[in-house]
């Protein structure tokens, strides 16, 4: 692999301070940034293409888009960029951070809000904050990896899943609205139930293991 | 009132019986040999008989050639009709827990044997290792939820192995310290059996946890901890038990024995897991062919654990780890491949007898407390208890101590407290006990191992609930899964893999995604029939879901409610999610419904089967079918929209078998021999509406394709027949509802 440019000791407690990672987390994973763009300090689209795990992965497309993704980095705006920096890729995977019982409740509430928008945009492809049918469908389709015969099925569970969310969340809804699709507080009363948000963590390590892996 | 008086005189006629039998079982012996004497007598010289002048007996008594099973029988039968009893006393139940007072009862019958001069029978160990407890084992990992178990599986690896080891070396140098006071009398007893000793009432008991957490509902967190515990900590019992034993007769211990030791264990622990894996996948092998021949598919998952727990028990093995692996790796194809009725009788057939194989494990321990000898000693005893529960407790604590460190969700103070309080000992202590060579101070140490077990169950079992109650620990959530939350968790696992890879490290989502796909590709393929290998875990859930509101749905009776708040105006806008999900039926398509219906209807009423005692009838849910269809066509007049549609395959055997989550030859309402045969066929397919040809063929042919609901949806171009049976909305109080 070469010797990597490591990063300035100034901006390692920077990036700390603004991410939430330890100093050794952060070389470790701009060791893996480098190996991932070949010594770039941009990463764009194509750079995903060099793990081969992911490719057998069914959401690939989905996480790729996640990282370019405008809104994960902080901008309000909808829309992809072409190229991200170190600190994007540190932001993004912030979201994976395990938050320990040490902070407040308003911060653990903040940060299980946060990783929530990170998972509702990660569905909402088109940004207009809702999750309609068409996109459940996708995410359906997604998962069952296009294996034959399941364009039927893939709908009507889109429907079914619909369906059990307009009646978990649409209870206030007047007799002639009609149910446009999941919206984020609609999404959070769901995975209020099933607790998702305990489950959304990546053991990011202190040790160098990237020699072992690919 | 008076089903009490009649369930107590039942209960008083069954004690009597057993005394009497017992009673008559003795008198009888010494007769039955002089009897046996006579009749072979008589029978080798069959001409005597004619010759004897004795009239030919009209009524005989002979009770002696059915007495074992007669007795077993009274037992099982006494046992089931004590728990029924229990019921009666609900605010004695809610008290006390159902162990309890079976012990209390076991007690009571030993005391009236005793009394009648009767010896009460014991627990024999043989009895309990192969009867009594390999269904309670066998139900418990064939059910046991599998996801949290993984999840947590290093925790409970680590209680089970060093929890253990800790607790017996704990409470055998304990004891024997204080058996080394001068003057207690027990200077006799040297370190070996008391470690021996210790290993026996160290581990913690499946059954009792069972027995008592299952009344607690305690959340699953610590219900798995604890019991997982309880499963996986019987390979190191088995081997600490025959390791110092074999050692007591071993003049010197050292270094290669203690090294021999620790190899025995892992041979013992994954020896048991092969054996089990091994039996759990020729058993779901077998079941791939069991398409024809669907009555005995549960015997032959209850075959195959029973011999995956005996031949572990050949080797010596851990026969318990073997039963649980073999039902884990089991189930999941097997489910796959039986039908729905083979799958009811196993679940049925499991919880019916680990229910009374834990009846009678708790009854036998309260008669054979009275039935042997005993040798109490204030000292030994009393320091063991202290130091089981101190041995706990301190193990408990240093565990989580370090497990804290590696956990993401760590153990709270009082999680800790429940797990150390519910480390419950039982039946199988006993046993082991029981088992024990004359040289030790057997005698002695049952004693003490009744103490122990009668302490747990009692005071230990009794306080637990109102001390959860007083913690506030955290309950079971009775929440039904729901297909949001798998598309979510499956749609989150691919993520967390998606971002270890991207990470670079092989953390443990990657291997388990590795493990899933390795099984999706080629161990699927073998394991079950057909289409099914094939069919994503999603759809089979979903399929699950559908077919579980469809049983709910018919058994209700009626129709589900359905929101008012999701819009079942005449469609507008083509694209909306209500509209699709909920068409309205023009007046003619009701009628043209309401035709196929009594069709259909008529048509199954014709069905004539000549009877096979080997083949499951179809079922009387023909009348809650036609109860419905009544409800609804009421409805329909009162000009209620109609929001549940039933697709249906156009034929019968064209669609995959795939699709239909199991029950291809298993039905609800049929029970179709041969496809080929001309009967007429009600299926319900679920979830795959081949919506064009649906509705156009539905009257062609005179062969009854099935029920057809079809759905008028003006101008869309594919006649979308679908199927809604989610749950039940939050109910409105608004008038579009349908009453159900």
């Amino acid at each position: 692999m070469g010797s990597a440019p490591s990063l300035p000791a100034w901006e390692i407690r920077n990036l700390a301070h603004t991410t939430g990672f330890t100093s050794e987390q952060i070389e470790i994973l701009h060791r893996r940034f480098l190996h991932l763009t070949d010594g770039k300090a941009t990463m764009s689209k194509d750079c995903f293409d060099n793990i081969p795990d992911l490719e057998s992965n069914p959401i690939k497309s989905r996480i790729v888009n996640a990282f370019f993704d405008q809104r994960n980095l902080g901008l309000q705006s909808y829309g992809t960029v072409d190229e991200i920096t170190f600190e994007n890729f540190l932001t993004t995977l912030s979201f994976f951070q395990h938050m320990d019982e040490n902070h407040t409740k308003e911060d653990l509430e903040y940060y299980k809000t946060e990783k929530l928008q990170f998972l509702f945009r990660m569905y909402d492809t088109n940004g207009d904050g809702k999750i309609t049918l068409e996109e459940l469908r996708e995410i359906i389709d997604d998962l069952l990896s296009k294996t034959s015969n399941t364009e039927k099925t893939s709908s009507s569970i889109a429907d079914a899943a619909m369906m059990e969310a307009a009646n978990t969340c649409g209870g206030q809804m007047e007799p002639d609205q009609q149910y446009d699709g999941i919206t984020f507080n609609d999404f959070l009363q769901i995975m209020q139930d099933i607790k998702i948000e305990s489950k959304m963590h990546v053991r990011f390590l202190n040790m160098d293991t990237s020699a072992i892996c690919k | 009132m008076y089903s009490r008086f009649c369930l107590l005189s039942l209960l008083l006629g069954c004690l009597i019986q057993l005394s009497l039998c017992s009673d008559t079982a003795v008198s009888v012996q010494g007769e039955q040999d002089h009897e046996q004497g006579n009749t072979t007598a008589k029978g080798r010289s069959g001409e005597s008989r004619n010759k004897s002048s004795k009239a030919f007996p009209v009524v005989t008594v002979d009770f002696a050639h059915v007495r074992s099973p007669f007795v077993v029988a009274l037992w099982i039968l006494l046992a089931s009709v004590l728990k029924l009893g229990f019921h009666f006393f609900p605010k004695l139940s809610s008290v006390v827990p159902e162990s309890c007072l079976l012990v209390c009862v076991g007690l009571i019958v030993g005391g009236l044997l005793k009394t009648v001069g009767e010896t009460p029978p014991i627990l024999r160990a043989d009895v309990f290792f192969f009867y009594l407890l390999p269904p309670i084992i066998l139900d418990a990992g064939y059910f046991l939820p599998v996801r949290p178990f993984t999840e947590n599986l290093g925790t409970i690896l680590c209680f089970a192995v060093i929890g253990t080891l800790w607790n017996a070396a704990f409470v055998g140098v304990g004891l024997y310290a204080v058996c080394q006071i001068k003057g207690s009398g027990l200077e006799k007893i040297t370190l070996l059996p008391n470690l021996l000793f210790g290993s026996i009432i160290s581990a913690v008991d499946p059954v009792a946890v069972l027995a008592v957490f299952e009344e607690i509902h305690i959340n699953e967190l610590l219900h798995i901890l604890v019991f997982g515990e309880s499963l996986l900590n019987d390979a190191v019992t088995v081997v600490l038990y025959h390791l110092l034993e074999e050692y007591s007769y071993a003049p010197h211990i050292g270094a290669k024995e203690v090294i021999l030791g620790i190899l025995s264990f892992f041979v013992v622990a994954l020896g048991g897991i092969f054996v089990g894996v091994f039996y759990g996948i020729i058993a779901a092998f077998t079941s791939r062919f069991t398409s024809r021949l669907r009555v005995i598919e549960p015997l032959f998952v209850f075959l195959y654990s029973y011999m995956a727990y005996l031949c572990s028990e050949i080797f010596h093995l851990s026969g318990i780890m073997a039963l649980i692996a073999c039902g884990v790796v089991m189930r999941p194809y097997v489910e796959a491949n039986i039908s729905h009725k083979s799958h009811t009788t196993i679940k049925y057939f499991l919880k019916m007898w680990s229910s009374v194989s834990e009846t009678l494990i708790f009854i036998f321990l309260g008669v054979s407390t009275l039935a042997g000898e005993h040798h109490w000693d204030w000292i030994f005893i009393s320091c063991t208890l202290i130091f089981c529960l101190i041995g706990r407790i301190l193990g408990v604590l240093g565990l989580t101590f370090i497990l804290n460190k590696f956990r993401i969700v760590k153990l709270t103070p009082k999680d800790q407290f429940i797990i150390s309080y519910g480390g419950l000992r039982g039946a199988i202590a006993f046993s082991l006990g029981y088992l024990l060579n004359e040289k030790f101070p057997r005698i002695l140490f049952l004693t003490a191992i009744i103490t122990i077990i009668f302490f747990t169950v009692f005071v230990q079992g009794m306080t637990i609930r109102p001390l959860v109650e007083l913690l506030a620990v955290k309950k079971k959530q009775d929440s039904r899964r729901s297909i949001n939350e798998e598309i979510h968790t499956q749609f989150l696992d691919h993520l967390l893999t998606g971002i270890e890879d991207v990470c670079g490290h092989y953390g443990h989502h990657h291997w388990k995604d590795k493990l899933n796909r390795f099984n999706k590709k080629y161990i699927k393929k073998c394991l079950i029939t057909g289409e099914r290998s094939k069919e994503p875990q999603l759809i089979a859930f979903y399929h699950k879901m559908e077919m579980k509101n469809a049983i709910e749905m018919v058994a209700s009776g009626g129709l589900p409610k359905f929101p008012s708040s999701v819009s079942m105006q005449t469609p507008r806008r083509r694209s909306t999610l209500s509209e699709r999900l909920l068409p309205t039926l023009t007046k003619e398509r009701e009628e043209e419904v309401r035709k196929i219906l009594r069709e259909n209807l008529q048509k199954t009423r014709q069905r004539l089967r000549s009877y096979n005692r080997h083949t499951l009838i179809a079922d009387p849910y023909e009348d809650q079918w036609k109860q419905m269809l009544l409800k609804r066509q009421r409805l329909r007049s009162t000009d209620q929209r109609v929001s549940v549609l039933l697709t249906v395959p156009t034929s019968g055997r064209e669609s995959p078998p795939g699709m239909k989550s199991g029950i291809e030859s298993d039905t609800m309402y049929f029970e179709p021999r041969d496809p080929a045969s001309d009967m007429p066929m009600i299926t319900i397919d679920l979830a795959t509406p081949p919506s064009k040809e649906s509705t156009d063929t539905q009257n062609k042919d005179g062969e009854d394709k099935g029920i057809v609901f079809a759905a008028n949806e003006s101008g869309s171009p594919s006649q979308r027949v679908q199927r809604f049976l989610s749950d039940p909305g939050p109910d409105h109080e608004s008038d579009d509802h349908l009453q159900s």
